[in-house]
């Protein structure tokens, strides 16, 4: 039977390889057969639900998506690093430090890479963190909540690229710098970069049983710019991997200067050779400022620390934890494969991939062969490290990931194809146009010791006409490919939010089991929270009111104030008494200027109106919560400033 | 045609009964339209043969649709018990059921005179299938606007001490 259906996809595989080439202009004509094949591939029936998550990063949302895979329906849009109306992150008085930064409140990021945490190089589903690209940080996500539970920004860093991807036991979230500033921050001529700027590569513990982050140390690096990067798994654990560009060291116009160099390097950091130099006392503790924003899912309340002072590590001063690798043009990702042996880079300017031998790198080690040094780093022989060279006849290879099954396949931007090869002996088995050119790839547990290999999901950069037109602005688009058979086919496309640069993907039964439905009310300990319905209140403090209410289908209680008055700061922290799954419900005041609020079950959250005008104001539930929904209103009565109405308030009366 | 009539004027006292409206109109001292327009909406409820009011209704027998088939009540009431229902019952229940009063649902004084007590538990415990299947329960949402009982996720242990302090409302 399984036979059968390779022997079959290899028929519809070629079909499609014919097709494709009468199809130059993107639009397919329909195949019946084929089509009806592929249609049943993805489709998932009503009631019926996917095979996996799929998580994909909004780039400049600032967000993360949740997507079913393999029918590319989306479940939720998480919010990370942007203020979301739509549920009232970053809005409410709750969530508003989570976007706190050392320059104060940031509303918005750049999100680009996702990475599920790890146990012993499997996925785990616990967490999912993400960086910030522009203003650095990096984020925790909680995989049974779906919220964003913890931020935590990155000093001495810019551009906060090389980021976020964790080590095989989740012992670090790695965040590696773009751009290299000057370190501390001064004021410089730019014109100074070269041998004065410095990159910084960021480790960021994270705590087994809680998930906590903590900067642990950064290596203040020559000042290349750091691309991306991924840890060494199985034998190369406790080594992770960044490839760097711009190692001209040019400020202005990188288009040019920053690829005259035939080769650039991946950075080999030894991170436990570090951990024992810094058990030992090494390293520099330097003054500097960062946030850390941490969600409490017991208070549904963050909170910011300001953390002065990070421990730097000058990596010339740590023997054998720092060497640089040879690797062609300008290389982006870097790709670990599952059994950690192959380290692959991706030269973006090249036709060709460059595979690097791990064994092969320590044997060079320990040789001591080394072909000079940047800035004291020992850079070893391109020759005495390479394992294979991928001769793909693509253009522009970007990222590599694995099926498991010793495949590995890599997407080409400027040819616009994804294409398989083999590990180890390096022969392209397939090759599959994208529409159009594509950037990352994903393959759900693809970056780890054990891929899921069903499905390849490739983002593009480009959508053009696959799509009904909606003017000028289009969503990216994903495409997905079956790979169970021996070619990979393409069965679908998608459309995606904002830009997702990476993704990541894992088994719904790896998460959907352990997914929260409810927050307990019992165990809401939000200094305002309403537990007991005679705890709901208004208070006064000069001009500050506090209004302590709940909600339940299909009333607010209180629903009726008085006593209100203009220039007043009202707080409403609202507690939804809801114990059941999928009843939220939402509060709206009239006049209010930030978001409205989306409130879940168990859940307090708080939302600020400060009235202007006298007059009885109404306030209602945004969240269509029952058949009486639309009668869940309330109104608030402002007087005067000078008014000595009584507050008072009531419900039912 | 007698049926009708019959069930048009239930209706009409369930209005009466569950709008409040006697206090409203002191109040307010010039609606009259208001009452043609309420009559059009209990029209859609489920024509009901009892002359009382679902909530009003007796019916120790019917023990309900849930987990609960049998409970049995010591003849002395359990303080302990009652003290941990009622501390539920203020976080879980009170903001549609009042004790003593009809709110957004009915008032739990002395319910044990009305219903069994496997049908109370099972209406806490299993309320989405409670007002699909128990004719009763499927009355009393009619009664009480459609507004649906919520599911407050509670164990059989903490419905039964609900229970308990319900059985101190008297």
């Amino acid at each position: 039977m399984k036979k059968y259906s390779i022997y079959l996809s290899a028929i519809l595989g070629s079909l499609l390889t014919l097709s494709g080439c009468g199809n130059q202009d993107g639009k397919t004509t329909s195949n019946g057969a084929l089509a009806s094949n592929n249609a049943e591939k993805v489709y998932v029936a009503p009631g019926e639900q996917d095979e996996f998550y799929a998580f994909m990063s909004g780039g400049y949302s600032g967000n993360l998506t949740v997507y079913g895979l393999p029918s590319g329906r989306m479940f939720k849009e998480i919010p990370v690093f942007s203020q979301f109306p739509t549920s009232g992150y970053g809005y409410s008085e709750e969530t508003k430090p989570m976007l706190n930064t050392s320059f104060g409140f940031i509303p918005a990021d750049d999100a680009h890479h996702p990475d599920i945490s790890q146990t012993d190089g499997e996925l785990d589903g616990r967490w999912i963190f993400i960086n910030g690209n522009n203003t650095p940080r990096i984020a925790r996500i909680s995989l049974s909540t779906f919220e964003t539970e913890e931020i935590i920004e990155i000093p001495n860093s810019a551009g906060n690229h090389s980021s976020s991807f964790i080590t095989e036991n989740t012992e670090y979230v790695v965040a590696g710098t773009r751009f290299s500033v000057p370190i501390p921050q001064r004021d410089m001529p730019i014109k100074e970069y070269k041998g004065n700027f410095k990159g910084s590569l960021s480790f960021i513990s994270v705590d087994p049983e809680d998930g906590r982050m903590d900067l642990k140390f950064q290596v203040l690096m020559p000042g290349f710019n750091y691309d991306l990067s991924h840890p060494g798994r199985g034998k190369s654990h406790g080594w992770f991997f960044f490839t760097t560009y711009n190692t001209e060291e040019a400020n202005s116009l990188l288009e040019v200067n920053a690829s005259q160099n035939d080769k650039d390097f991946i950075a080999a950091i030894n991170w436990k050779k570090i951990e024992e130099y810094i058990a030992n006392g090494g390293g520099t503790t330097m003054p500097t400022n960062y946030a850390h924003n941490v969600y409490d899912e017991t208070t549904h309340t963050a909170t910011s620390t300001m953390k002065k002072e990070v421990l730097t590590i000058d990596p010339t001063k740590v023997p054998g934890a720092v060497y640089f690798l040879p690797t062609p043009k300008s290389p982006h990702g870097v790709d670990v494969d599952p059994t950690g042996e192959y380290i692959i880079g991706n030269g973006k300017l090249s036709a060709d991939l460059t595979i690097h031998s791990f064994d092969k790198m320590i044997a060079a080690i320990e040789n001591k062969k080394f072909d000079g040094e940047a800035y004291g780093i020992p850079i070893l022989k391109f020759e005495d490290v390479l394992a294979g060279t991928v001769k793909s006849g693509g253009l522009g290879p970007l990222h590599t990931e694995f099926d498991g099954e010793g495949n590995a396949y890599t997407t080409f931007f400027i040819s616009s194809e994804v294409v398989m090869w083999k590990l180890g002996t390096w022969e392209v088995i397939d090759r599959k146009p994208t529409f159009y050119s594509v950037g990352h790839l994903m393959i759900p547990g693809g970056n780890s010791k054990k891929p899921f290999g069903k499905y390849v999901v490739a983002m593009n950069k480009i959508t053009k006409d696959r799509y009904l037109p909606t003017g000028p602005e289009l969503e990216h688009s994903a495409q997905l490919y079956d790979i169970s058979g021996d070619k990979m086919e393409l069965i679908y496309d998608f459309p995606t939010h904002g830009e997702p640069h990476y993704a990541a993907g894992i088994p719904a039964s790896l998460l959907a089991p352990k997914s929260q439905k409810i927050y307990k009310l019992a165990e809401n300990e939000h200094p305002f929270a309403v537990k007991n319905i005679p705890d709901a209140k208004v208070v006064r403090d000069g001009n500050t009111v506090h209004v302590y209410m709940a909600m339940i289908r299909s009333h607010f209680t209180p629903d009726n104030i008085e006593g209100i008055k203009v220039g007043d700061k009202v707080y409403f922290h609202i507690t939804n008494h809801e114990q059941d799954f999928d009843v939220p419900h939402g509060f709206m005041m009239i006049g209010a200027n930030t978001s409205g609020l989306l409130i879940m079950p168990g859940q307090t959250k708080t939302t600020l109106w400060e009235p202007k005008q006298e007059g009885v104001w109404p306030f209602y539930c945004t969240d269509f919560c029952s058949a009486l929904h639309q009668e869940m209103q309330g109104y608030v009565r402002v007087s005067p400033a000078n008014s000595n109405i009584d507050l008072s308030w009531s419900v039912g009366e | 045609m007698k049926k009708v009539s019959k069930s048009i004027l239930a209706i009409l006292t369930l209005v009466l009964l569950s709008c409040g409206g006697k206090e409203e109109k002191k109040k307010e001292g010039f609606s009259v339209t208001r009452e043609k327009a309420k009559t059009e909406k209990p029209a859609e409820a489920t024509p009901t043969t009892n002359t009382t009011t679902a909530s009003e209704r007796i019916d120790l027998d019917n023990k309900g649709v849930g987990p609960i088939q049998s409970v049995t009540l010591a003849p002395e009431i359990d303080q302990n018990l009652a003290k941990k229902g009622e501390e539920l019952y203020n976080q879980m229940c009170l903001a549609c059921h009042r004790p003593n009063k009809k709110f957004i649902g009915p008032a739990p004084t002395g319910i044990l005179k009305r219903r069994s007590p496997e049908w109370v538990m099972n209406m806490i415990l299993n309320p989405e299938v409670m007002v699909k299947e128990d004719p009763l329960a499927k009355d009393l949402m009619a009664e009480f606007n459609g507004a649906p009982m919520s599911n407050q996720g509670l164990t059989e242990e903490q419905a039964r001490s609900i229970l308990e302090f319900f059985r101190t409302l008297d």
